[in-house]
């Protein structure tokens, strides 16, 4: 398996996107049964992503790549170590279960071949994401996740809900992108690596540079919004307006945790100093407390579970700012548990969605007997976000009383927030898998009944193995919990607590938030009022700043086009003129490098002094020129003069040339101006015409100088040697210019008659628009 | 001689640039012929002035005749003068094109692509 | 500009112009000349012809629309540069062959094909403007196609 093995992983990374690619054909061919097809693409990456489990849980890392740009120091690698893995395993496994409910979800919509796609597209770029080794792959595959995050949301594009919510999770997420971009780079220049495996070793000189703070700050940007932190969070529940395979896939088990994967990435290099540890619990538990409030004030199952999805990340990145080993343990358990349990509850608000035809909590009530299996998987996924006993959020939340549980006051903050946060969502679990199907029997718009398998098998398989974990919580330690609890504190650690409960004070304090939790459910009519009633008074939150931003944006950019694009040339022309002026002329004035004055007068012969006068006044009579005749022979005039000054000065060839150009010209001209009755006399104020010829004369001032100063140097005759050299004896021609041209040139001559010939061509078109004009409707202005 | 042409070159800048300032494309369109010219002689006193001697290699011999032309400068010129004719043709085509459809050779009045009320893009998502 | 001396003289000026086009365009290589001056005398000829006697009479006479002519000669310098490929050196690289004929040693090249294709290119275009702009206005423009 060793030879092949990157092989192998490469093709696994890029199975999504195949099946992405495919997606929309199949879906056509098969109809809604494409998922199952579609499903094997996650599935046998999950089977790939598991053969490697002994391997890391042996505590070795896997590695492997391609180089693409080597002298950048630019490669396509991955990175496979616990923490990697499990976001790997969980991206595969969740992924296949939601590609097999979407078919079901998404079954006779005609967008389903694209929705399939999409999301295949994001599970691709997801995958990637975590396994990234470089810098630069990590950063490509972030803004993927974004974009395909952008695509989903906006996925019913016909309605503005959706398309404000995709664009704003897009502009959020994706700013957030941007500044992890600089981050990346600050962490290149001062390590100098581009590759996270390599980063680890290199904490103390990154913790001690000055650019730390800076580094990390941008760096915060990134996961916090992508994270749904506090200030950034609003996007999250906007999201929500995406189908839910979306929401349950992108928006609770996945991608809102890429913010989350980066900080515990990081937390070897940059932890366990004072700002990440006073920064990440701060706006983590802000976020926690504010996403429970925020869920308890919903009706809509879906936004419910959205607002403790930003609690949950909240809490995450609380945990990930404690940085202690405890700490961390907690983080994995609580990850992992949340992505089953939520990722389950999501699909049964979509199957309660999409059987009974509403999702608001308070129109729902005695679906248990018509939907026993889903009520099932329900009851079982609360079981575990509320952390009770024999389940796997009961061992997470049992580690997170462990960790915070310390003596001193931050600690007793920091556990207080958390028992409040976890009552909350207690309460919520309960909310969302008990009010819909507990209760009297309450008319729906559509009659439920149970969904088909395809919508079941997904919320049951999680919700199981949420049991299961717990259950065989040996073997989900030893292959997923230590190994990435060793790969965030970068030393080996042992899991080991299990759903046996343990006397002590993380049991007191669970038993408090039970108790809290169901006193809350009880009275959730009444807390939801106060919720909504103490929101309403904080006032607009951030989404509506969003929008004030966004219009900003738009009037804004309007402003600037009307001031640098007024839609007049000639102001165009003045500007760019005016700053070649000030090129010319400033530069060598400033660092005084003005030619030296020529010696007078030159030694030009008698001829040569008459052509120059010609050519002289012929540019003249063209610029005083009244009428069409005048301007015509005065053009003709300059420009026979400038062939004879060319055949005076050693240049048949050009002279030639330039005689049958300035026929040709006049022909032309003079076949044109005829019927154009126009004359070229100038319009332009005295005070416009002066600005002008200023501008004018410091142009060709400039061009002047510049000109006496490049003359003045000595001549580097290396070029003409070589083509003097080698244009008899190697190229067979005595005419070294026409040898130039047609041989040694002859790629750039090449080129040159394609231009000509394309000029012709945009000729005919412009004479033929008239003519097809002509011939149409004539409605032409 | 370098110092006469520089003075040449300068004055057909500045008569070609006075030109394209104008509102008026048949003057803009004069400009641009002037402005080839001026851009020609540039390169060509740029490779360095000799009388006469065309850079063509004498019959019997392998090289150059010391003296002669700098061959460089006159093959670029060569072609950018043909090049510059085709432009210059286009140009004309387009001034003539533009008169016969719009009814004007003054640049303000071509509003089509940047009108002078242009409203605010729609605000909404 | 349709007088008489000018319908007179234009046939047999054409004819010259041409002739001596091609002059210019052979001699290109050892003497003062080449393509794009030829194809530019040539241009004028067929300019001359057409303000003699009309756009129609110019597009009998070349039989090929311009255009077609322009294509030929790029199409004719793409080939001279591409033949190199199956000489295994790079693109443009002059190929000389010295057969010879009556006794005559005929140096022909790749190059002089390339300068050919450019006589080509410039004739067919320049004379496409020409006549397009020669065209009275308001005629149909047959012919083009």
């Amino acid at each position: 398996m060793a030879a092949n093995a990157p092989a192998l992983t490469f093709f696994a990374l890029f199975l999504p996107f195949l099946a992405s690619v495919l997606a929309p054909v199949l879906t056509r061919l098969l109809g809604d049964r494409a998922a199952f097809v579609l499903a094997l693409a996650p599935a046998l990456a999950f089977a790939h992503f598991c053969t490697f489990l002994p391997e890391i849980a042996a505590g070795e890392v896997v590695t492997g790549g391609y180089a693409w740009a080597p002298s950048f120091n630019l490669s396509f690698s991955w990175f496979l170590d616990g923490l990697s893995l499990t976001f790997a395993l969980l991206i595969t496994g969740i992924g296949a279960l939601i590609v097999v409910y979407s078919g079901g979800y998404m079954k006779g919509h005609e967008g389903q071949g694209r929705f399939m796609a999409f999301i295949l597209a994001f599970m691709g770029a997801m995958l990637g994401l975590v396994v990234s080794d470089s810098f630069l792959m990590l950063f490509v595959y972030w803004e993927l996740t974004s974009i395909t995050s952008f695509l989903l949301i906006g996925f019913d594009h016909e309605r503005e809900a959706a398309r404000r919510a995709a664009l704003q999770a897009l502009v959020v997420t994706g700013g957030g992108g941007l500044c992890l971009l600089a981050g990346l780079v600050f962490l290149w220049n001062i390590t100098g690596v581009t590759q996270l495996s390599l980063l680890v070793h290199l904490g103390d000189g990154l913790r001690q540079s000055p650019f730390y703070l800076a580094t990390l700050l941008l760096v915060l940007a990134g996961a916090f919004t992508k994270s749904a932190q506090f200030p950034f969070h609003f996007w999250l529940p906007n999201a929500m307006e995406a189908p839910t395979p979306v929401s349950a896939y992108l928006h609770s088990a996945t991608m809102v945790k890429a913010g989350v994967y980066l900080l515990m990435r990081l937390n070897p290099v940059m932890g366990d100093t004072p700002a990440w540890v006073i920064l990440l619990p701060f706006f983590g538990g802000i976020t926690l407390i504010a996403g429970t409030f925020l869920a308890v004030r919903q009706t809509d199952l879906k936004l419910m579970l959205a607002y403790t999805t930003m609690a949950s990340l909240g809490l995450l990145v609380m945990l990930t700012g404690f940085g202690s080993a405890h700490a961390v343990e907690a983080a994995v358990l609580y990850l992992v548990a949340h992505s089953l349990f939520k990722g389950a509850l999501f699909m049964v608000a979509g199957t309660v969605d999409h059987e009974a035809g509403t999702r608001d909590v308070t129109k729902l009530g005695g679906l248990r007997a018509a939907m026993p299996v889903t009520f099932g998987a329900a009851l079982l996924a609360a079981l575990s976000m509320g952390g009770l006993p024999l389940f796997f959020g009961f061992l997470a939340k049992e580690e997170i009383y462990a960790a915070l549980a310390a003596g001193n006051p931050r600690a007793v903050f920091f556990t207080g927030l958390a028992v409040i946060g976890n009552a909350l969502m207690f309460a919520i679990a309960f909310a969302v898998a008990l009010k819909p199907f507990l209760g009297p029997h309450v008319e729906t718009p559509k009659h439920a009944h149970e969904g088909p398998m395809t919508l079941w098998l997904g919320p049951v398989v999680l919700s199981v193995l949420g049991l299961a974990a717990a259950l065989f919580s040996g073997v989900a330690h030893r292959y997923i919990s230590s190994p990435m609890a060793s790969a965030i504190t970068d030393e080996k650690i042992v899991i080991d607590i299990s759903t046996v409960p343990h006397l002590g004070l993380p049991l007191l304090l669970s038993v408090i938030t039970v108790l809290l939790g169901a006193l809350a459910f009880w009275r959730l009519t009444d807390l939801r009022a106060f919720m909504v009633r103490a929101v309403e008074s904080l006032g607009p939150g951030p989404d509506r700043g969003f929008d004030h931003v966004v219009s900003g944006l738009v009037r804004l950019s309007a402003a600037v086009t009307r001031f640098v694009q007024p839609g007049r040339l000639e102001i165009y022309i003045t500007a760019t003129f005016i700053l070649l002026a000030v090129t010319l002329l400033v530069p060598p004035f400033v660092f005084g490098e003005l030619p030296v004055m020529p010696a007078w007068p030159e030694q030009l012969l008698v001829q040569e002094a008459a052509f120059f006068a010609i050519a002289v006044i012929g540019l003249f009579a063209v610029l005083r020129a009244k009428d069409r005749l005048t301007a015509i022979v005065s053009l003709g005039i300059q420009g026979f003069a400038v062939a004879v000054i060319f055949l005076l000065f050693g240049a048949p060839d050009l002279s030639f040339t330039q005689f049958m150009v300035e026929t040709l010209s006049v022909v032309i001209l003079a076949l044109v101006m005829t019927r154009l009755r126009l004359t070229p006399r100038d319009h332009r104020p005295l005070g416009q015409s002066l600005f002008d010829g200023m501008v004018a004369v410091a142009c060709g001032l400039g061009f002047t100088l510049l000109l006496l100063k490049s003359t003045q140097a000595p001549f580097d005759t290396v070029l003409t040697d070589f083509f003097n050299t080698y244009s008899k004896t190697v190229a067979h021609g005595a005419n070294v210019v026409n040898v130039i041209i047609v041989d040694f040139r002859g790629t750039d001559t090449l080129g040159e008659i394609a231009v000509v010939m394309v000029t012709a061509l945009a000729v005919l078109a412009l004479i033929r628009v008239r003519a097809g004009k002509r011939a149409g409707s004539g409605e032409g202005r | 001689m370098e110092a006469l042409f520089s003075i040449l070159i300068g004055l057909f800048f500045a008569g070609a640039i006075y030109l394209i300032l104008s509102k008026s494309t048949v003057r803009i369109l004069l400009g641009v012929v002037l402005l080839g010219n001026a851009v020609n002689l540039l390169l060509f006193t740029a490779g360095r002035l000799t009388r006469e001697v065309p850079p063509i290699i004498p019959a019997g011999m392998d090289v150059l005749l010391p003296g002669a032309a700098n061959p460089l400068p006159q093959a670029l010129i060569l072609t950018a003068i043909v090049i510059s004719f085709s432009f210059f043709a286009f140009l004309l085509v387009l001034t003539y094109r533009a008169y016969q459809e719009l009814g004007t050779d003054d640049t303000d009045e071509m509003r089509l692509a940047e009108p002078r009320q242009e409203p605010l893009p729609p605000l909404g998502y | 500009m349709n007088t008489l001396i000018l319908r007179t003289v234009a046939p047999s000026l054409t004819a010259l112009m041409l002739l001596f086009s091609v002059f210019v365009l052979l001699r290109g290589h050892n003497e003062p000349g080449g393509g794009f001056i030829g194809g530019l005398i040539a241009a004028s000829a067929l300019a001359i012809y057409g303000i003699a006697f009309g756009v129609p009479s110019v597009r009998r006479a070349i039989r090929f629309h311009p255009m077609a002519i322009a294509g030929f000669g790029l199409l004719l310098a793409t080939l001279s540069g591409a033949l190199s490929i199956f000489f295994g050196v790079p693109f443009m690289t002059g190929l000389w062959v010295y057969p010879v004929i009556f006794d005559v040693e005929l140096p022909l090249s790749t190059v002089m094909s390339f300068d050919i294709g450019v006589y080509l290119v410039v004739v067919g275009a320049i004379t496409s403007i020409a006549l397009a702009l020669e065209q009275e206005p308001g005629s149909d423009v047959e012919g083009e196609d």
